[in-house]
């Protein structure tokens, strides 16, 4: 901890951040896609985290905490809804669920 | 000479979400993602935020990666297959990590606007400013039930939300015209 300046922990986050992304554009499982957009806001966190340390102020902290009970609410609701899409139309793919599109 | 450990973390980390993002197995994908998540949570505990890595290895790692196992195995047509992939879409997800990665190392690195200060002496594990960073779960504890109870409340009461929809969600549909 004594040679890491806030930069190194935000460039984790950076690059955490832009493979979160890539996953969400690259990938066509739905299940996957929902797991990088978590890596996403994990990345979101880990920047919090760190600038909260950094300033010396526990708001951040607290912010992260929030973010965590959320994003459990918010997997728990998203994989009900994958799971009753499932049901409904037999499959996860992204690219056979184009409905609207066709 | 940057922290070893630091170093070591951040290279797991990125390492597991790599595997997640280019795995084809839905199983392996979630591995890597709980790798990537314990990585995480390794960096907020070289950040002296105890309590935040606890909550992330527990809330995270534990029980909404289980649940997206449940779910993994619940589904059965998870692996995909190379053929007929659209290879133009990976190719604009790599132009969009390339673009992103090469900009937050010039924001964090070259531009000098993230100021390079060095973290300065560990935290006190509680002190007498409650809004001062402190180690000690207590920390939390005191800001949650005074500077931030109507938001602890309001959490509280999402997730009941959340719990009663989810159920709705999970019931067998009355009416099957689809």
């Amino acid at each position: 901890m004594e040679n890491t300046t806030l930069a190194h922990h935000l460039l984790l986050a950076g690059l955490l951040f832009a493979l979160g992304l890539t996953g969400v554009l690259v990938r066509r499982n739905l299940l996957v896609v929902y797991m990088c957009l978590e890596l996403m806001l994990t990345a979101a966190t880990l920047a919090l985290v760190a600038f909260s340390r950094f300033n010396r102020t526990m708001d951040g902290a607290i912010f992260v905490f929030f973010i965590i009970t959320v994003a459990a609410a918010e997997v728990a609701v998203g994989l009900a809804l994958i799971v009753a899409l499932y049901r409904r139309r037999g499959s996860v793919k992204s690219d056979e669920l184009v409905t609207l599109r066709d | 000479m940057l922290d070893g450990l630091f170093i070591f973390f951040a290279a797991l980390t990125l390492g597991a979400a790599s595997l997640l993002v280019l795995s084809r197995n839905a199983v392996t994908s979630a591995m890597g993602m709980i790798l990537a998540l314990v990585g995480v949570a390794a960096d907020f505990f070289l950040l002296d935020a105890y309590f935040l890595g606890v909550l992330q290895v527990l809330v995270y790692a534990g029980a909404v990666m289980v649940l997206f196992l449940f779910v993994i195995m619940l589904l059965t047509d998870t692996a995909e297959s190379a053929e007929g992939y659209p290879w133009k879409s990976a190719a604009l997800g790599l132009a969009v990590f390339f673009f992103l990665a090469a900009g937050a190392v010039w924001l964090f690195v070259w531009s000098g606007a993230v100021p390079s200060t060095a973290a300065g002496a560990t935290p006190p594990e509680l002190s007498v400013n409650p809004s001062e960073f402190v180690t000690a779960a207590k920390g939390f504890g005191r800001l949650l039930y005074t500077k931030y109870l109507l938001p602890l409340e309001i959490a509280g009461f999402l997730l009941l939300v959340a719990l009663v929809g989810v159920v709705s969600l999970s019931k067998d549909p009355v009416d099957e015209n689809a």
